[in-house]
């Protein structure tokens, strides 16, 4: 169970590696904060947002743009903040 | 030997789906062969989505424009050690390249006639270096990454196979020089592949993380560098790398020159605008390699900023918050986020910051890799193909011209393309005998880190290997500074090659990614600074400060000892040199002079 766990979330910490430096600094201060307190909620939200271009991501986490999902929006609001 | 592999054969194999790798993999399928690309991570998440400026070509849509002119820039922008034959090729074939990505779906901005748009760029002259010209072709300010996603969609049209999440381990070259192909792992199951092929092309992007301020994304690392250098494979004028004078320090994020256009000024420890004494008149404004000189020389004299005294400020608390948040958008995000700083209300720590990476795997303007033999410097090495950042072809000498880096992966990408395609369909290439003790050692390599007890942890060895770069190799160099450096990154190479992982599984390991990662870049690491230690000129973005201006070799460049291109071999850690290839193909030689805009 945990060795697949284990593979998820490297799978989900090797998609946080991105094209724009900006976004590869937010996520690693985000996995250095939260990586060893991720519940499957947030899990599920991480990976929904990361199937954003980085542009439209990183327009989010720098409060040019906007969502009106709710679970992403807090989600980019932890990200912000981190 | 614990690590087992599997062999899958192509016709070529591609490594790196950045928009160099992309156009060479368009060019072999569609030409009917059977291509592999290999690609750390998904392709339009390569770096090249990071390049907003533009792609120069003389379309001449708005302004009499011509590649002559281009040619004339390019070859001024690199200091005369571009060579002149690639150059001429690059500027000649961009229209062609710039229309074909267009014809793949590229929205390019327009004009109201249809045409594509054209902005102005810094160093794009009209006849000789007159006057501005617009001859960057863009796609709003994401042109990279629209780039990526048109040759992508093309290249599932003609039926590349991608491989998502692999990591390219080491080059397959033979006793007889020849290569056959890469061994690879799937970050997904840890399993190793030996992709053989009869063609194989690096376009693996730059190692801007060997530094430790960068404004590249963690992704570059060399990878393609390190496996060329590894294989024997000479490394080009790896002294030359492009900074850029303000990256928020520890971070490297970029602040735009604007901010210094605003009114933005650099203050030392002392609080002094320290620019009135280098420049005193332009002072903050002066060009790039000025402000980050003096930066620089702030930084070694003792007064730099902070607990380490190495950055210094860049302060606009005296401009009008409306004006800074109106003209420089996303300027105050930035400090917040990267300098936790409220720029409104304190200034912003900079360092010059590593940008682009001039040098490379050498190759010539069709896209072989070429490596000296005997006194032939010039001999392409069989199978071997290389374009984008990672390759020398050289078209960008000593210092880029801006918007020359999109063009390099259209033209060279095809070029490699097309010259693989070429080899192929002759019947010169076949699949030949894998060499097991080539397979093995890199197998070795690999289960090195299964096995090693007691060894250097890879993030401090990394980050000790960035900080030694930045202050010992950085934008402004010095002599001693940089013999001192060449020792220390030869220890630090040993630490590196004792690395040890705590995590030891096989299913996406990102701390094994990262060991095999830094093995790329120390090579880099090693080929920068000793070449930059050995050339004692100063040109293009190599500085020294003990390079002597005076008549014979204007701004400290020594064209009668050093107008020449570095090789750098990492067995033995040598130096070689091989002309400059002065003569373009068709057109008159850009003849030498002082570089000046």
């Amino acid at each position: 169970m945990d060795e697949e766990r284990n593979a998820r979330l490297g799978r989900l910490r090797w998609h946080c590696r991105r094209a724009l430096l900006e976004l590869d600094l937010i996520f690693q201060r985000f996995w250095a904060r939260h990586g060893d307190e991720l519940d499957a909620q947030t899990e599920a939200t991480l990976t929904r947002l990361l199937e954003l271009e980085d542009h439209d991501l990183w327009a989010l986490v720098n409060g040019k743009d906007s969502t009106d999902d709710p679970q992403l929006a807090a989600l980019v609001e932890t990200l912000r903040t981190v | 030997m614990t690590l087992s592999y599997s062999v899958r054969k192509f016709d070529a194999v591609i490594v790196g789906a950045g928009g160099a790798g992309l156009r060479a993999a368009i060019q072999l399928s569609e030409a009917g062969m059977k291509t592999a690309v290999l690609t750390k991570v998904f392709p339009t998440r390569s770096h090249t989505v990071a390049a907003q400026g533009g792609v120069a070509a003389s379309l001449g849509n708005s302004e009499e424009d011509n590649w002559r002119w281009h040619m004339y820039d390019t070859v001024k922008g690199s200091d005369w050690l571009g060579d002149q034959d690639a150059i001429e090729f690059m500027c000649k074939t961009a229209n062609e390249c710039v229309i074909e990505l267009e014809h793949y779906g590229m929205p390019f901005d327009r004009l109201d006639n249809g045409k594509i748009y054209q902005r102005p760029f810094g160093g794009h002259m009209s006849n000789f270096g007159e006057k501005p010209v617009r001859r960057s072709c863009a796609a709003a300010d994401r042109t990279g990454h629209a780039m990526l996603h048109a040759m992508y969609q093309r290249n599932v049209m003609v039926n590349t196979q991608f491989f998502v999440e692999w990591q390219a381990l080491d080059l397959v070259r033979d006793a007889e020089g020849e290569v056959l192909g890469v061994t690879a792992m799937d970050m997904e199951t840890g399993e190793i592949v030996v992709f053989h092929a009869k063609a194989t092309i690096f376009a693996t992007g730059g190692a801007g993380r060997i530094y430790y301020s960068s404004t590249n994304a963690f992704i570059n690392t060399g990878d393609g560098v390190g496996m060329a250098a590894r294989a024997g494979i000479p490394l080009e004028d790896m002294e030359f790398w492009q900074f850029h004078p303000t990256g928020v320090a520890g971070a490297g994020v970029l602040i735009t020159e604007g901010v210094r256009g605003e009114g933005g000024i650099l203050r030392n420890s002392d609080g002094e605008r320290f620019m009135e004494r280098y420049a005193p008149n332009a002072k903050d404004l002066a060009s790039r390699d000025v402000v980050s000189r003096a930066m620089v020389t702030e930084i070694n004299e003792g007064r730099g900023c902070g607990p380490n005294k190495d950055f210094v400020l860049l302060d606009i608390t005296h401009l009008d918050p409306a004006t800074i948040m109106k003209r420089l958008p996303g300027i105050h995000e930035i400090g917040v986020q990267f300098a936790g700083v409220d720029c409104l209300k304190e200034p912003l720590p900079v360092v010059p910051t590593c940008h682009y990476q001039m040098g490379g795997i050498p190759t010539n303007y069709l896209g072989q890799v070429i490596v000296p033999q005997g006194e032939n410097k010039a001999v392409p090495v069989p199978g071997f193909y290389a374009a984008g950042e990672c390759a020398c072809a050289s078209v960008h000498g000593a210092n880029r011209l801006g918007t020359n880096s999109l063009l390099d992966l259209l033209v060279f990408g095809k070029s490699a393309g097309e010259t693989a395609v070429k080899d192929l369909k002759s019947g010169m290439r076949s699949h030949k005998p894998l060499p097991q003790d080539v397979i093995d050692k890199t197998l070795a390599r690999v289960d090195r880190l299964n096995n090693q007890k007691s060894g250097a942890d890879v993030h401090e060895t990394r980050l000790t290997m960035q900080r030694t770069m930045q202050k010992h190799a950085g934008v402004f160099r010095f002599k001693d500074m940089l013999s001192e450096g060449v020792t220390k990154i030869m220890e630090i190479s040993e630490q590196v090659a004792q690395t040890e992982i705590k995590d030891k599984s096989m299913v996406f390991n990102t701390a094994r990614i990262e060991a095999l990662e830094l093995d790329n870049l120390i090579e880099v690491a090693k080929a920068t600074i000793v070449s930059a230690n050995a050339r004692t000129e100063s040109r293009g973005a190599h500085v020294r400060d003990d390079a002597i201006d005076c008549p014979e070799t204007p701004d400290g460049r020594n064209d009668k000892q050093w107008l020449k291109h570095s090789l750098w071999y990492r067995d033995g850690n040598r130096l070689d040199y091989k002309p400059v290839q002065m003569k373009p193909l068709t057109v008159e030689t850009v003849e030498l002079k002082k570089r000046a805009y």
